[in-house]
């Protein structure tokens, strides 16, 4: 930007304007002064100027009252005003108010913050497991989560191919209130490596893939299965010898019927063999603290009852605020 | 018409002496020139109110119009209607409450509609009855009679409102101009008020006003209103219809030579002259006008309608009340000032006549519009219904598989119950074998409010065509199913 400007720019436009605010108001004056020739009627009176167009059509003298002349004048001293007090003349003038776009948006901000800050505060105190069923806490929450987070989660949070839904029992990196928190606010990277190598062949990944099928007894080959049984040690390491995964590394589990990408064999396989690479951004940058809160608690309501939550979580929940 | 007015006026009444000077075979005297300035003080007008003791026939019906405006005006705030203001802009929450009717921003072509008949009414009243609206309901008009009126009772009529301006200030002068400017400004404050009180709920108003506790926008639009109705009314007058007001100067292109206007019959009127009580006017070769100037002294404008037609004419036809009383007590014919059109001064006809040639093409493409605009408000707003529906598809998700196969599209409707009470909702879906709500099919919305819905719909993927299918999701009224509405959506195919 700064390639294409120079101060030559600012006085270009200062002169400009004042040029003509000047000048409108020295046309004016001038005008007010200046006479034109009327001719009179038989009665001595002022009639026409003596124009005439199109054979009879005449300019009559009809003078506009003087306070009309005064609104105009109003409109110079209004712009000279403006310019004195707001920056209209390029950058070398900031004006008597010192006003900028940047300084009207922060105290839009501030006294947003000022307004609705002590709301946040408030909730931000309480436990996550006693906030989400606030119905004031969970509306807010929900704003929250539509504007930050419906755009991959969907706006019903049940997600899609890829992205979490985050309504069923799965958490890969666990369901309490501090995981759901630190997920947002770090972000999650969760890498699943491409296994075909480690497999053997296309037949290894097939008889693995059949095998995790097994787990979730879901449609499956049981030949292959048994075969993918011994090979799935290599994919214990994250997933657990048990395959019930290891929220530490954000490794689902695969014994239940939940998908992240699909649970057929054509998309299992395709998993295995190229791995997946799926991103969570962080948004502690995005979101403050209070509103990280608020969207946790929204998100945990999702999967939680009321009546069964809170009490079980009550007396987990002083455990974290000390560790703090 | 602007050219028709020059024109006219360029008749008269140089361009008449100089026709009569040079029929008396004298040489047309050469124009005189001086030098004038393009602004000129206002010269204040002091209209003469009474003439008699009886109103005249057409300030009767100013006065009538200006009881039925007024009553309308100050009095619709005050009416309830369910406990409610019967009639409130309520601009913060964007609802309009007209009686049973609660109009929405979406309800905003009903306002076009009400808009075009407003302006097509202006355009047929025009046309075939010249400046009606500037004459008899003009909010301009009507509360320069108000507050004409004060000023006569607490200054007297004309001859003593000059005499009163030209004496040096004394004690009575400023009581009395204090009296009416105080009269003036709280007429003034009462009408600032009530325009206040159709944005914000009046009742409550009041008693702010009586606690003198209004602030805010509500105590700046009281204020400013009250400014433009003191300002205008009792300060500006004609000067706010000849240089402010446009359609002063629009209602000109209506204008034709068959529209009515106010007209003085020159033929019949000239030569002018008091003439004498020895002589009759015949004898003295006078016309009958008797060049007494009330028509002159009644103008609210200031002009004179002997001129012709000038473009200040208001069309209050005050001139006429004036002149038919002096008619009459001359026991000369009434009608010297009369409502005529120019065709009919002319060819000289009038009543039946003038009549006939309201009949023309103008009159009927005017009326035409107008009455089809209107049926087609009140038959649009009969047959609303008081639900809208707006469907917005989850931009970020196209679709997604759920456990049993099925493919899953997430859709927010905007619910927005417009009547006032609350009622239970469901939600269907068509267009697709097998189309299913996944979501909850029934919820509530409380009365005048909007409410976001979470809408799942599923379909097997064997009736999916690849990319998007189009279905329609419709809302129901559980207690009236002819509340209904049909949007159409598109539901996604998973592309594989």
């Amino acid at each position: 930007m700064s390639d294409f400007y120079s101060v030559f720019w600012d006085y270009y436009i200062a002169i400009i304007s004042i040029v003509s605010v000047v000048g409108c108001g020295v046309f004016l004056w001038m005008q007010s002064k200046r006479t034109v020739k009327v001719k009179l009627n038989a009665q001595g009176e002022p009639q026409t100027t003596g124009h005439v167009w199109d054979g009879d059509l005449q300019e009559f003298h009809n003078p506009m009252p003087r306070w009309w002349i005064l609104l105009f004048y109003i409109t110079v001293a209004y712009s000279i005003l403006y310019l004195v007090l707001y920056p209209g003349l390029g950058t070398q003038w900031r004006g008597v108010l010192n006003w900028t776009q940047l300084g009207q948006y922060q105290s839009e901000v501030k006294s947003a913050d000022a307004r609705f800050g002590p709301i946040f505060a408030a909730f931000a105190k309480e436990p996550v497991e006693k906030i989400a069923f606030d119905p004031k806490a969970r509306q807010i929450g929900e704003r929250i989560f539509l504007n930050n987070c419906a755009q991959c989660h969907g706006s019903d949070a049940r997600g899609s191919r890829g992205f979490p839904n985050l309504t069923d029992s799965e958490w890969m990196y666990g369901a309490t209130p501090d995981s759901i928190k630190v997920t947002i606010v770090n972000g999650r990277n969760g890498v699943m490596p491409p296994m075909a190598a480690a497999l053997g062949d296309k037949e290894g990944v097939l008889d693995v893939a059949n095998y995790v099928l097994a787990l979730s007894d879901s449609a499956h080959d049981s030949v292959r299965a048994a075969r993918g049984k011994e090979k799935f040690a290599a994919c214990a390491a994250c997933h657990g010898p048990e395959a019930k995964g290891n929220p530490a590394l954000g490794a689902p589990d695969l014994t239940n019927k939940i998908w992240l990408y699909g649970g057929t064999v054509a998309a299992i396989t395709e998993t295995i063999t190229n791995g997946r690479n799926n991103m969570m951004p962080k948004h502690g940058d995005i979101l403050t603290e209070p509103e990280v809160h608020l969207v946790a608690a929204y998100v945990w309501s999702l999967t939680n009852k009321p009546g069964a939550a809170a009490p079980a979580a009550a007396p987990a929940a002083p455990a974290p605020a000390p560790a703090k | 018409m602007n050219e028709a007015v020059e024109v006219k006026r360029s008749d008269d009444p140089a361009a008449r002496v100089a026709q009569a000077s040079e029929a008396a075979g004298e040489p047309a005297a050469p124009f005189r020139e001086v030098e004038i300035q393009l602004y000129a003080k206002r010269k204040e007008i002091y209209p003469r109110q009474r003439i008699g003791d009886a109103l005249g026939r057409f300030q009767k019906w100013r006065w009538l119009l200006v009881w039925a405006t007024q009553v309308v005006f100050y009095g619709l705030p005050w009416l309830q209607w369910n406990d409610r203001q019967a009639l409130l802009f309520d601009l913060a929450s964007r609802k309009f409450y007209l009686f049973s009717l609660v109009l929405w921003p979406q309800d905003i072509i009903y306002l076009t509609a009400i808009l075009i008949i407003a302006a097509l009414a202006l355009f047929l009243f025009t046309a075939v009855g010249g400046r009606l609206w500037c004459g008899y309901a003009c909010p301009q008009t009507v509360y320069t009679e108000i507050f004409m009126w004060i000023e006569k009772v607490i200054e007297g009529d004309r001859a003593r409102r000059m005499r009163l301006d030209q004496e040096p200030m004394s004690v009575r002068k400023f009581a009395l101009k204090s009296a009416k400017h105080g009269a003036w400004i709280a007429v003034a404050l009462w009408t600032g008020f009530t325009f206040v009180g159709y944005f914000t709920p009046i009742r409550p108003l009041l008693l702010e006003l009586v606690t003198l506790s209004v602030t805010g926008w509500s105590l700046f639009w009281i204020l400013f209103y009250g400014f433009a109705t003191y300002g205008n009314a009792g300060w500006m007058r004609e000067q706010v219809c000849k240089y402010m007001c446009p359609y002063a100067r629009f209602q000109s292109a209506m204008f034709d030579p068959d529209t009515l206007i106010v007209t003085y019959d020159g033929e019949r009127g000239e030569p002018r002259g008091a003439g004498s009580k020895k002589s009759g006017r015949a004898e003295l070769g006078l016309g009958d006008c008797l060049d007494c100037n009330l028509c002159v002294q009644v103008c609210p404008t200031g002009i004179d309608i002997r001129n012709g037609l000038q473009y200040e004419c208001i069309g209050c036809a005050a001139c006429i009340d004036a002149c038919d009383h002096v008619m009459e007590k001359a026991g000369l014919p009434k009608g010297l000032v009369r409502y005529s059109t120019q065709h009919a001064l002319q060819e000289r006809y009038a009543g039946a006549g003038i009549w006939r040639h309201v009949f023309r093409p103008r009159v009927f493409v005017y009326t035409g519009i107008l009455a089809t605009v209107t049926v087609a408000l009140f038959v649009a707003v009969a047959i609303r219904i008081p639900l809208k529906v707006d469907v917005i598809r989850d931009r970020g998700a196209l679709a997604r598989e759920v456990e049993d196969g099925r493919i899953e599209n997430t859709y927010r409707l905007q619910v927005m119950n417009t009547s006032e009470q609350p009622r239970r909702y469901v939600v269907s879906a068509t267009g697709l074998d097998g189309l299913q709500v996944a979501s909850d099919t029934a919820f509530d919305v409380s009365g005048a409010t909007t409410q976001s819905v979470l809408v799942r719909l599923q379909a097997s993927p064997e009736a999916l065509k690849p990319g998007s299918n189009k279905i329609t999701i419709s809302v129901a009224a559980v207690d009236d199913p002819s509340l209904k509405v049909d949007e159409k959506a598109v539901f996604l195919g998973l592309g594989r």
